[in-house]
């Protein structure tokens, strides 16, 4: 059972999420259309990029107004993003698993920061579907399919932590995880979560419409 | 069809084709909209053809837009209907397109009348396609693009409102918004030639005039309406020296093709300025103080004439623009005893500023004109709309809509403490007008034309002479 998920099944699940994650990128690209979109994408290239990197820059950092206005939440929702990435990339457990199936590694974080990462995704999961089930605004937008999503990016975290303590049936709770990280990894390309991409593709291309032609040209580009 | 109409023997009012008549435009003239809507309620929805329309334009942008969005509310805020109707959830951008557009794409064009009458609705009396909400969603998801794009599909289904259906009809048979002739138009100019030369001895609206520098067009409201304005326009030209003139065919920048979503009008209707500019060999062109003039001509324009560059035959300058250079080359001495002494505010228009980038040249203008010049806040790309934008002003049904949504406008300019706003936009101008008009705050508006004029130095050769 443990070596099927952790051997082929996880080797599945990489190739669904890289070739979906690929396809996917294609299919945006491919359906650009300077003139539906109105942009001119290519003869304006540089432009373009300008308006991209302004773009990416200041929503990849805090430096927004939707930060301003909203702190609280903005500093949750960069929280859970950077720690849901780092825990899993680099977390030694991870690392080594993936050495010894296909000898690539890279550098790893200490376990005990990786353990409060953990905490800090699944406690900022928790304000989300908090939010989501009380404020008004958020309710009115919920569909079932936002809390599937978040259960399907919080299981990974809630499986592993309660795994890693040992708290209970080690091996079980282990399976369990790795299941879990494995329909993350397929579901990525074909849910919501697929913000994971598309978002550099949407601000790139709002990027480039804003440098391009909403004012990039004329007067200080606009950043956004 | 409707039944009524049937039974009358009277053509339908609503058709999925654009008017392109003037027999057809006469009739929705006279009807002011009551049977107009009436068949609108039972006219049938073409889903065939509106999901074909789908899978032919509605692509990976917005697909993924509609796909991405995080449902996280952050949108809510920035836009001006859900603060002036009380934070009401049903005003938050992202659920007005969810629920629009949203479904329209996961049904794949499979709705009916009702759906379609709630998405005319939402596009037009829920959204002035201001753009402000997309500088806000962390997924760079901007609703207002995509609401012109409902419009369009709505259009193309014949759900349009009654204004917008007759907008695009003028412009298929004036290119204009108005009915105003070329001979119309021409005759105006000659006219404000008459009324002016005595004051501006030498004053000319030179028409057609080749090679000029600046070719300059105008909104049809200015000769329909307003003919002073096309005047104070010649005469700030003529005090500057510059080599300019206007068009007979081409004349008109605006489009209410776009605002109603009637995209081929929309082509239609800016090849033809940019015949205009080719005919007449100009160096650049200068458009009116109207801020969809210029989105139209310049900003989206090219587009719909399949230019790839992305741009217009010659370089496309807002009216504001070429104030701050006539200003700053000295081409128009503004007397700084004339400066005006009272608070004054501006408003940012979201067609030229949010859209084109043009924030610092208006307040430079203001620095040669106001003394005490207090922005709004926000201010510039963040400010917001009027509130009669994308062609709201003029739409009937939506006018209670409207007139809450004018209170976001309304408390920005209280805040400032000024009672005079300067607007170089016809549609801010509208909605600030009719703000006073609904709310009596006690506030002056204007142009920056009249306002120029009435500060502007008249070099000695240019003053008339005095009788011997
Ligand atoms: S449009 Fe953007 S800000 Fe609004 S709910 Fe969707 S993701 Fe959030
Ligand atoms: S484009 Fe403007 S009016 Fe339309 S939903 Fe966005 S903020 Fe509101």
């Amino acid at each position: 059972m443990y070596e099927f998920i952790s051997g082929p099944l996880a080797l599945i699940s990489f190739a669904i999420f890289f070739v979906g994650i690929i396809t996917r990128i294609v299919w945006y690209v491919k359906g650009l259309d300077w003139r539906l979109d109105r942009v001119a994408y290519t003869e304006k290239l540089g432009a373009g990029i300008t308006g991209a990197a302004r773009s990416l820059f200041h929503w990849l950092l805090p430096f927004n107004r939707t930060t301003a206005n909203h702190p609280v939440f903005m500093a949750v929702t960069y929280l859970f993003h950077i720690c849901l990435v780092i825990a899993s990339i680099f977390l030694v457990a991870h690392v080594v698993l993936i050495e010894e199936s296909w000898s690539i590694s890279w550098i790893t974080i200490p376990d005990y920061i990786a353990d409060y990462m953990t905490l800090a995704v699944i406690a900022a999961g928790i304000f989300f579907l908090i939010r989501r089930l009380t404020d008004p605004n958020v309710k009115i937008l919920t569909t079932a399919s936002d809390y599937i999503v978040l259960a399907i990016a919080l299981a990974p975290f809630i499986t592993g932590y309660i795994a890693y303590h040992q708290w209970m049936d080690y091996k079980f709770w282990l399976i369990v995880h790795i299941l879990c990280g494995e329909i993350m990894l397929i579901a990525i390309p074909f849910t919501k979560l697929s913000h994971f991409f598309l978002f550099f593709c949407s601000r790139i291309q709002l990027g480039m419409d804003y440098g391009i032609k909403r004012g990039g040209a004329k007067g200080r580009g606009i950043a956004w | 069809m409707a039944e009524e109409a049937k039974s009358q023997d009277l053509p339908p009012l609503v058709t999925r084709k654009p008017v392109k008549t003037k027999e057809e435009l006469d009739l929705l003239l006279a009807d002011r909209g009551v049977r107009y809507y009436k068949e609108l309620e039972v006219f049938p929805v073409d889903t065939a053809a509106l999901k074909k329309t789908l899978d032919a334009t509605c692509k990976s942008r917005i697909r993924t837009w509609l796909e991405i969005c995080a449902h996280c509310s952050l949108c809510a805020d920035t836009c001006f209907f859900y603060l002036a109707n009380d934070n009401d959830p049903k005003q938050i951008p992202s659920y007005k397109i969810k629920s629009t557009l949203g479904e329209l794409v996961k049904r794949k064009g499979d709705v009916d009348t009702q759906f379609m009458i709630n998405c005319m609705d939402t596009a037009w009396g829920k959204c002035t396609c201001c753009n402000r909400c997309g500088m806000y969603c962390p997924h760079g998801i901007d609703m207002g693009v995509m609401f012109g794009y409902l419009r369009g599909l709505c259009f193309s289904q014949g759900f349009v409102p009654h204004e917008m259906k007759i907008g695009s009809g003028m412009h298929w048979i004036y290119n204009a918004q108005m009915d105003v002739t070329v001979e119309d138009y021409v005759d105006t100019c000659k006219w404000m030639v008459e009324e002016n030369e005595e004051y501006y001895p030498g004053l000319e609206i030179p028409v057609d005039k080749v090679g000029a520098d600046i070719m300059y067009v105008v909104n049809a409201r200015e000769p329909k309406h307003y003919p002073q304005d096309l005047a104070e326009a010649a005469i700030l030209f003529h005090l500057a020296g510059e080599s300019w003139t206007v068009p007979s065919k081409g004349w008109e920048g605006t489009s209410l093709a776009m605002f109603a979503g009637d995209w081929a009008c929309c082509k239609q209707q800016v090849e033809n300025v940019y015949a205009a500019m080719e005919r007449l060999k100009v160096k650049r062109y200068v458009g009116t103080e109207c801020g969809h003039q210029h989105r139209a001509t310049i900003t989206e324009g090219p587009y719909w004439a399949g230019r790839k560059s992305g741009d217009p035959p010659v370089p496309g300058l807002h009216y504001v623009e070429w104030v701050l250079e006539a200003l700053e080359t000295g081409k128009l001495k503004l007397d700084p005893a004339k400066k005006i002494k009272e608070p004054v505010t501006l408003q940012d228009p979201c067609n030229y500023i949010r859209n084109h980038g043009l924030t610092d040249v208006t307040r430079k203008i203001m620095s040669y004109i106001a003394e005490d010049f207090r922005e709004m806040s926000p201010n510039r790309e963040h400010n917001f709309c009027c509130g009669g934008g994308g062609g709201m002003n003029g739409i009937g049904r939506y006018r209670k809509e409207r007139n809450i949504g004018l209170k976001v406008k309304r408390d920005q300019i209280l805040a400032t403490g000024a009672k005079f706003v300067v607007s170089a936009c016809h549609n801010c101008w509208d909605a600030i007008r009719d703000l006073e008009e609904v709310y009596k705050i006690g506030i002056k508006w204007s142009f920056l034309k009249p306002i120029l004029l009435d500060m502007v130095i008249v070099p000695d050769h240019l003053k008339p002479k005095e009788e011997e």
